[in-house]
C-alpha cells in the first residue's frame, strides 16, 4: 500500500509542478492577478506531496518491504538500520527522488524569501523551478520510478553495495546534492530577470546569498566526497578526476566565479550580462552532470546502472533547459547596459581575471571530462584523460589566480592606483616568501619547485587578507560580515593551497609485503605486522590485521585495517586504519593474502592531508559568515513595505 | 558583427552534438560491467523446462565452464539471436545453459521445437528471482562462468558471431570441449 500512495504523491507531485510553471510563468505574461496568487500554494502543494513520496520509500526501506523492486535491489534483512535508510539514495532511482526533494526544500525557501521581492518577479523565478521540477519528477516517473513492484517480491534483498556501506553515504550525497540543486535558484532568478526583460536595481543582492549558501554546501559535498574517497575507496587516494568529480567541480568552479561577478555587479552594477551568463551556467553545469552521471556515456567509480533511454531523455530536458535559457540570453542580454567603465588596476579588472581563469578552468576540466566522449565520436580511438591533462592545465589557471588575489583585494573600485596599498603588498609578500621557503626547506630541506611557490602564495593570501580586517579592529572601526566572510573564505583557500602542494611533493608511500613479526619503516615511523585475525560484522565477515607504530622506538599507534567480505553481493571491501600525528596522516591498507600468512600491505605517510578538507569546512564558513551578513537583513527590512503592494517593482 | 551574446547557445548545440553521438555510441552499450563479473555466479536451483521432477541447479555445473543464456519465447532478439546459439552448440567449445525468463512453459518448448534446441538443459525461472539474482536487465543477457563458478564474461543483448570470436572464445581454454 505504501508504495502505491508514494508512487500517487509523486504523480500529484507532478501535476502541481506544471501548474506551478504555468501559473508562474504565464501568469506575470498575461497579467492574471489569480494565475499569480496560486504559484505559492502550488509550490507548497509540491512539497507536501514529494516529502509524502520520500516518506514512504523511507518507510518500505526500513519495514525491509522487498516487493519493491528499488528496496529489493538495494537492501537486505541483514542491513543495520542507519544503511537501511541511508540506501534509499544508494542508486540512481532513490537519487533521483532525493534530488527532487532538496530541490522542492529550496523553492520552499525562495517562495518564504518571495515575499520580500516584487511579486511578478517572484511569481517568475518559482514558475522556472517548477519547471525544474515539472522535468526531473517526469524523468523520474518514466525511466526510473523507486515505487514499482515485484511479483511475486523478492525473500530478501539483493544488499546495498558494500562500498557504499559507510558512515559517508550517510552525508556526502544529501550535503553535495544540496549545494548542485541550490545553484538552480541563481539559475531561475537570472531566467526570471531575463522573462522580465530588464534586471531590477536590487537584482544582484536579493541573488547572491542564495548563491553564497548554495556554494558554501558544494564545498563541503565535495570534501565529504573527497575525505570519504581517501580512507575507504581510493587507498589513501583524494581526488582522481574521475568524470564525476569533474561533474561536481566545473559547478563549484563556476559557482565560485558567480560569487564574484555578482559582487562587481551589486556594488557597481557591472558585469550584468556576464553574471545572468554564469548563473545559467553554473546550474547548466549541475544538470549537465547529471547527465554524466545517470546517462552512462562516461565510465565512472560513480556509475549508476546505465540506460540509454535515460541519457536520451536528459539529454532532451538539457536542451529545453539550457537551450532555452541561453536562447533567452541571446535575446534578453543586449538589453542589458552597464554605468560607466572602470580604469585597468581597479578591484573590477581583478575581479575580471578572476572570472576569466575560473572560467578557463571550468571549461578545461569540461574538455578533459568530455575528451573520452569526443574522441569516441571523431572514432579516434579511445582516450582516457587523467591527473598528467588536468594536474599542469589546471595549475595554469591556479598560479595567477592566487597571485592576483592579494592584489585583487586591496585594489579599490573604479580607480586602477594602488597608493599606499603597494607597500602593504610588498611587505606581506617578502614575509610570505621567507617564511613560506624558510618552513618548505627548514622541515624538509629539500622539495619539489611546486612547494615552496604554494607556500609562498598561500601564505601571502594569508597575510595580506588579514592586513585590512586587523587594521579595522585597530581603529575600532565596524568589520561587515560580508567582509570577515571573505577574509575567511580566502584563508581556507589559502590554507588548501598550501596543504595540496605539500601532499603533492612530501608523500611517502610504499606497498609492503609482510609476515607476522616482520617490520618495515617508512618516512620515520617503523611498522611492526602483528597478523590477522578473523572479524565479523553484522553483514559481514573478514580479516582483520594489526600494525603497530613507533618512531625512535616510542610508540605512535596501534592500526587496525581490515578487510571485508560481504556476504550478499560477496564483495570485498578495504578498511583503512589511519593515524594522524605530527600533522602526517598516517594510512594502512591491507592487501592481498599472499599466503603463508604473508600479507601485502599499504603504507602511505601523508603530510597536511587533512588540512585540505579542514580548509575547505573553513572556506563553507566563510560563506555562511557572509551570508548572515546585516545588508540583507536590511534589503529584507526595506523591501517588505513597498515591494509587497506593488504590483511590480520598477 | 556576430553577436557575442549568440556565443554561449552556439557552444552549447555543438555540446549537444557531443553528447549526442556519446549516447549513440555509449561504451556501456553491451558492455555493462555487470558487478558479477570476477564474482561467484549466483546459486539457483530450478525445476527444467519440461521435465518439471528434474531439477536444475548450479551445484551441479561446478567444474566446468558453461554459458547461460537467459531468454525467453516473448522475446524478439532472443529469436534473432537464435542462430547463432545453434552455431555454439555445433561448435562444441562451451555447453549453453538455457534460463528461460518469465515464459510459459508450453509456449518455450514450443519456441525450441520450432527454432531447434541448442540448450544442454534449460532452467524455467517462471517468477524471475533467478533472474534478479544474476542482474538481468532484459532480454537476452549471457554469462560465462569458469569451473570455478565465478562470471568472468557478461554478454548484454544479442549474442552476436563478433562477440563470439572476440569475447568469449579467448576466454576459453584452448580445445574446450563441451562434455554434454
Amino acid at each position: 500500500m505504501l508504495p502505491e500512495l508514494g508512487h500517487f504523491a509523486l504523480i500529484l507531485a507532478l501535476l502541481l509542478a506544471a501548474l506551478q510553471a504555468f501559473f508562474g510563468i504565464a501568469g506575470p505574461m498575461f497579467r492574471r492577478e489569480r494565475w499569480v496568487s496560486a504559484v505559492t500554494p502550488a509550490v507548497a502543494g509540491q512539497a507536501v506531496m514529494v516529502a509524502a513520496a520520500m516518506g514512504c520509500l523511507i518507510a518500505s526501506f526500513v519495514n525491509e518491504d522487498f516487493s519493491v523492486a528499488y528496496v529489493a535491489e538495494n537492501s537486505n534483512s541483514a542491513l543495520p538500520l542507519f544503511y537501511r535508510v541511508a540506501a534509499l539514495w544508494g542508486a540512481h532511482e532513490g537519487s533521483l527522488l532525493l534530488w527532487i526533494m532538496l530541490l522542492a526544500v529550496w523553492t520552499v525557501a525562495v517562495a518564504v524569501y518571495a515575499t520580500r521581492l516584487p511579486r511578478l518577479f517572484a511569481a517568475r523565478v518559482l514558475g522556472v523551478l517548477g519547471v525544474i521540477s515539472f522535468g526531473f519528477l517526469l524523468f523520474t516517473l518514466a525511466t526510473s520510478n523507486p515505487f514499482l513492484r515485484l511479483d511475486p517480491p523478492a525473500l530478501d534483498g539483493r544488499d546495498l553495495n558494500p562500498i557504499l556501506q559507510d558512515p559517508g553515504l550517510a552525508g556526502h550525497p544529501p550535503v553535495l546534492y544540496t549545494g548542485y540543486v541550490g545553484f538552480a535558484v541563481a539559475f531561475a532568478f537570472a531566467c526570471g530577470a531575463m522573462l522580465q526583460g530588464r534586471m531590477d536595481q536590487n537584482w544582484a543582492r536579493w541573488t547572491r546569498p542564495w548563491v553564497t549558501a548554495a556554494w558554501a554546501f558544494l564545498t563541503c559535498g565535495i570534501a565529504m566526497g573527497s575525505f570519504w574517497a581517501y580512507y575507504e575507496l581510493g587507498w589513501g587516494g583524494f581526488w582522481f578526476w574521475d568524470p564525476v568529480e569533474c561533474a561536481s567541480f566545473m559547478p563549484w568552479l563556476v559557482g565560485t566565479a558567480l560569487i564574484h561577478s555578482l559582487a562587481v555587479t551589486d556594488k557597481r552594477g557591472l558585469f550584468k550580462s556576464w553574471t545572468l551568463l554564469l548563473s545559467v551556467l553554473a546550474f547548466s553545469l549541475s544538470l549537465l552532470g547529471t547527465f554524466l552521471v545517470r546517462s552512462g556515456v562516461l565510465v565512472s567509480v560513480h556509475s549508476f546502472a546505465a540506460d540509454p533511454s535515460r541519457g536520451v531523455f536528459i539529454l532532451s530536458f538539457l536542451i529545453v533547459m539550457i537551450g532555452g535559457a541561453l536562447a533567452l540570453y541571446a535575446w534578453r542580454a543586449p538589453l542589458l547596459k552597464s554605468p560607466a567603465g572602470f580604469e585597468l588596476g581597479a578591484r573590477e579588472s581583478f575581479l575580471l581575471f578572476n572570472n576569466v581563469l575560473l572560467v578557463i578552468a571550468a571549461a578545461t576540466v569540461l574538455a578533459g571530462t568530455l575528451a573520452p566522449l569526443i574522441s569516441g565520436a571523431l572514432k579516434l580511438g579511445t582516450v582516457s584523460v587523467g591527473p598528467p591533462f588536468f594536474n599542469p592545465m589546471f595549475m595554469l589557471t591556479m598560479l595567477p589566480l592566487l597571485a592576483l588575489l592579494s592584489i585583487g583585494i586591496h585594489a579599490s573600485w573604479k580607480r586602477g592606483r594602488l597608493g599606499t596599498q603597494q607597500r602593504t603588498l610588498l611587505y606581506t609578500f617578502v614575509a610570505a616568501a621567507v617564511l613560506g621557503c624558510g618552513l618548505v626547506y627548514g622541515i624538509y630541506s629539500h622539495g619539489h619547485l611546486l612547494t615552496p611557490v604554494g607556500a609562498t602564495l598561500g601564505l601571502w593570501i594569508i597575510l595580506s587578507s588579514l592586513v585590512d580586517p586587523v587594521d579595522r579592529l585597530r581603529r575600532r572601526l565596524s568589520l561587515p560580515r560580508a567582509v570577515v566572510g571573505m577574509t575567511i573564505a580566502h584563508i581556507g583557500l589559502a590554507i588548501a593551497v598550501i596543504a595540496l602542494t605539500t601532499v603533492q611533493s612530501f608523500t611517502n608511500e610504499r606497498d609492503v609485503a609482510m609476515a607476522p613479526g616482520g617490520s618495515a619503516t617508512v618516512g620515520g615511523y617503523q611498522f611492526r605486522f602483528d597478523g590477522v585475525r578473523p572479524i565479523e560484522g553484522p553483514n559481514y565477515d573478514g580479516v582483520g590485521a594489526t600494525l603497530v607504530v613507533t618512531r625512535n622506538g616510542s610508540a605512535v599507534a596501534v592500526l587496525k585495517p581490515q578487510k571485508r567480505q560481504y556476504w550478499v553481493q560477496h564483495q570485498v571491501t578495504t578498511e583503512t586504519a589511519i593515524h594522524y600525528s605530527r600533522g602526517n596522516n598516517i594510512l594502512v591498507a591491507l592487501g592481498d593474502d599472499l599466503g603463508a600468512s604473508r600479507w601485502s600491505v599499504r603504507i602511505q605517510i601523508r603530510p597536511l592531508v587533512s588540512f585540505i578538507w579542514i580548509a575547505a569546512v573553513i572556506m563553507a564558513l566563510g560563506g555562511a559568515l557572509a551570508l548572515s551578513d546585516r545588508r540583507y537583513r536590511l534589503a529584507r527590512e526595506a523591501a517588505t513595505a513597498p515591494a509587497g503592494t506593488a504590483p511590480e517593482h520598477a | 558583427m556576430i553577436n557575442r551574446f549568440l556565443i554561449p547557445v552556439v557552444v552549447f548545440a555543438l555540446l549537444v552534438v557531443v553528447l549526442a553521438i556519446g549516447i549513440k555510441h555509449s561504451p556501456e552499450k553491451g558492455i555493462i560491467p555487470s558487478p558479477l563479473i570476477g564474482k561467484p555466479a549466483p546459486q539457483f536451483s530450478l525445476p527444467s523446462l519440461g521435465d518439471p521432477a528434474r531439477t536444475v541447479s548450479s551445484a551441479t555445473l561446478r567444474g566446468r565452464w558453461y554459458l547461460l543464456n537467459v531468454w525467453g519465447s516473448w522475446c524478439g532478439t532472443c529469436r534473432e539471436e537464435h542462430r547463432m546459439l545453434l552455431e555454439v552448440r555445433r561448435s562444441g567449445r562451451v555447453p549453453l545453459i538455457g534460463l528461460d525468463w518469465k515464459d510459459d512453459d508450453s509456449q518455450a518448448l514450443g519456441y525450441l521445437q520450432q527454432l531447434g534446441d541448442p540448450y544442454e538443459f534449460v532452467a524455467a525461472d517462471r517468477d524471475g528471482r533467478t533472474a534478479i539474482d544474476w542482474g538481468v536487465y532484459a532480454a537476452p543477457e549471457s554469462f560465462l562462468v569458469n569451473p570455478a563458478g565465478i562470471v568472468v564474461y557478461k554478454c548484454m543483448g544479442e549474442l552476436t558471431p563478433d562477440i563470439w570470436e572476440k569475447e568469449i572464445l579467448p576466454r576459453l581454454p584452448q580445445a574446450q570441449a563441451a562434455r554434454s
